[in-house]
C-alpha cells in the first residue's frame, strides 16, 4: 500500500531506524558499561513491513546506559525527536481531517447547486443582469421567465445567422418565407412569455430588469417603442413602391398614436395612485390600501399587455406590407440591431472604471 | 390639439315616475340605441385609465367621441353587465362603437388602427375627414 499516509509514516520509522543504528553505534564505541555486552546485541528487525521500531526497544537499551553522562544528550535528542514525531503526526492528522470535511463540504454545494437549478432558480453567470443579484426573495415564475428568455435570446441569434445566409444565398421566395414565418412566431412566443410574467410580477416585467443595459435604455412599457424599431428597419427594407411606402408611413403614424395614447393612459394611472397614496382619509385601512394596489396593479397589467399587443400587431403588419425578400430583411435588420445592442452591453459590464 | 369629449351626450333622460315604478328596459338596447347617436360612441367609466388612454387616441387623431361615463349613469351597472355579456370578458369598458357598429375593446381598437382599417370605418362614419 502506497497511501501518503503509509509513505510518511514509513519515512518517520526509517528516520528513527537510523538513529537507533547510530546509537547502537555509539554503544558499540563506548564500551564502558557493564551491561554492553547483553544490550549491544539487541537487534534491530528490519524485516518489519512497517519499518517502525517500538519504543520499548528504546526503551529497553536506553535504560542500561542511564548512568551514563554522553548518553544524557542522545536522550534528549531522541526525546525531541519523539516529540517532533508526535507533532508531525497530529499535524497531519488534522491536515488529513481538514480535506476530508472540505470534500464534503464541496459535494454539499454541488448538491444544492443541482437541487437550485431544478427548482429553477436561475443563477446567473452574466454580470449585466439578475433578478436573482437585485432582490433577497427569489420568485419562481420570474426565475423560469429569466432562463426562457434567456434561452429564447440564444434561438434568436441562431435565427439571425440563418437569415442571413439564406438572403445571402439567394433561396427561393418560399423557403425564404418560411424562415419570416419562423421569426414571427419567435418574436409572439416572447410576447406570450412577457404576458405569463406579466400576471406574476408585472412591475418586474416593466421594470426591463430581464433586459441588458443598452436595451433598457430605450425603454417603454417593457420593452422597444415600436415606432422606434421601424424606424430602425426601414432603412433596411428599400427600395420600396409608393403604394409601401404609403402604408409604412401610415404604420409609424399609428403605432406613434398608439404609444401616445398609452403613455397618457399610464400617467393618469400614476397621477391616481399618487392622490390617493397622498390623501388621509383611507390611509392606514389595510382593505382600502390592498384595494388601492390591487386596482393599480390589474390596471397596470393591463397596459403592460396593450404594449405588447402594440408590439405585435405592429411587427405582424411591416410583415403585410412588405415583399417576402423585404420581410426577411427587415426581421434580419432587426434582430442584428438587438443583438448588436446586447453586445454593446456587455461591453459596457466589462469596461474598466 | 384640444379635445373636447362630450360627457353624457343623450346618455339618460329622467323620467317622471311614482315611488312604485322601476325603471325598465333592456341595456343592451339602450346601449345599442346610444351608441347609434354618435359617429364614435365611447363607453367608460371616469376611473378607469385605459378608458381614458382610448379618449387619448381618438383625440389625437382628431376625432371628437361621445363618451358616455357608466359610474355616472343611473343604469350603468346594467350596461357594465350587458357590455361584459357582449364582449365575452372582463373588463366591460372601454368599449368602442363607430357607426353604430361595435369595434370592441381595447386591443381590438389597437389592432384596427395598426392594420389599417380604423381610419376608413371613420371616414365612412363621418368621424374624421382627411
Amino acid at each position: 500500500m502506497n497511501s501518503p499516509s503509509a509513505v510518511l509514516t514509513r519515512r518517520m520509522a526509517i528516520y528513527e531506524q537510523f538513529h537507533q543504528i547510530s546509537r547502537w553505534g555509539d554503544a558499540f564505541d563506548r564500551d564502558d558499561s557493564p551491561n554492553t555486552g547483553s544490550s549491544a546485541i539487541v537487534q534491530v528487525d528490519v524485516g518489519n513491513k512497517a519499518g517502525y521500531i517500538s519504543c520499548d526497544q528504546v526503551e529497553h537499551s536506553r535504560s542500561d546506559q542511564e548512568t551514563n553522562k554522553p548518553t544524557d544528550k542522545i536522550q534528549r535528542r531522541l526525546a525531541q525527536n519523539r516529540e517532533a514525531a508526535r507533532k508531525c503526526r497530529i499535524r497531519k492528522k488534522a491536515y488529513v481531517q481538514e480535506l476530508e470535511s472540505s470534500r464534503l463540504k464541496l459535494a454539499q454545494l454541488e448538491q444544492e447547486l443541482e437541487r437550485a437549478r431544478q427548482q429553477g432558480i436561475y443563477i446567473s453567470s452574466a454580470s449585466d443582469s439578475g433578478y436573482f443579484g437585485l432582490s433577497g426573495a427569489v420568485n419562481p415564475g420570474i426565475s423560469a421567465f429569466e432562463m426562457e428568455y434567456g434561452h429564447w435570446v440564444e434561438v434568436q441569434d441562431k435565427q439571425v445567422c440563418e437569415l442571413r445566409n439564406a438572403l445571402q444565398a439567394h433561396i427561393t421566395d418560399i423557403e425564404l418565407q418560411i424562415l419570416v414565418e419562423t421569426g414571427l412566431n419567435h418574436y409572439c412566443n416572447l410576447f406570450r412569455m412577457k404576458a405569463d410574467a406579466a400576471k406574476v410580477d408585472v412591475f418586474y416585467l416593466s421594470s426591463g430588469l430581464w433586459r441588458t443595459s443598452a436595451e433598457r435604455f430605450f425603454h417603454w412599457i417593457g420593452g422597444f417603442r415600436p415606432s422606434e424599431l421601424l424606424h430602425v428597419v426601414i432603412s433596411h427594407i428599400e427600395p420600396l413602391t409608393d403604394q409601401q411606402q404609403l402604408e409604412v408611413c401610415h404604420l409609424r403614424q399609428s403605432s406613434q398614436q398608439a404609444e401616445d395614447a398609452l403613455s397618457q393612459g399610464i400617467e393618469k394611472l400614476q397621477h391616481n395612485l399618487a392622490q390617493n397614496v397622498a390623501s388621509d382619509f383611507s390611509w392606514g385601512n389595510y382593505g382600502a390600501q390592498m384595494a388601492v394596489a390591487t386596482d393599480v396593479l390589474e390596471a397596470f397589467e393591463g397596459f403592460v399587455n396593450q404594449a405588447d399587443h402594440l408590439r405585435e400587431q405592429t411587427l405582424l403588419q411591416m410583415v403585410r406590407v412588405l415583399t417576402t425578400h423585404q420581410a426577411a430583411r427587415a426581421l434580419l435588420a432587426l434582430g442584428e440591431y438587438l443583438h448588436r445592442l446586447r453586445a454593446l452591453s456587455s461591453l459596457w459590464a466589462s469596461h474598466p472604471r | 390639439m384640444h379635445c373636447q369629449t362630450t360627457g353624457s351626450w343623450g346618455s339618460y333622460m329622467p323620467t317622471t315616475r311614482t315611488a312604485a315604478t322601476v325603471v325598465v328596459g333592456d341595456p343592451l338596447e339602450r346601449i345599442e340605441r346610444l351608441a347609434s347617436e354618435n359617429a364614435v360612441v365611447i363607453f367608460s367609466m371616469s376611473s378607469c385609465c385605459m378608458c381614458h388612454a382610448v379618449k387619448r387616441l381618438f383625440c389625437g387623431m382628431g376625432v371628437n367621441p361621445s363618451v358616455i361615463e357608466l359610474d355616472q349613469d343611473p343604469r350603468g351597472r346594467d350596461m357594465e353587465k350587458a357590455l361584459i355579456r357582449l364582449l365575452g370578458a372582463s373588463p366591460a369598458v372601454p368599449v368602442v362603437f363607430v357607426g353604430g357598429k361595435l369595434v370592441g375593446a381595447m386591443d381590438r381598437v389597437m389592432a384596427s388602427h395598426i392594420n389599417g382599417t380604423l381610419v376608413p370605418l371613420l371616414k365612412q362614419a363621418g368621424a374624421l375627414w382627411l
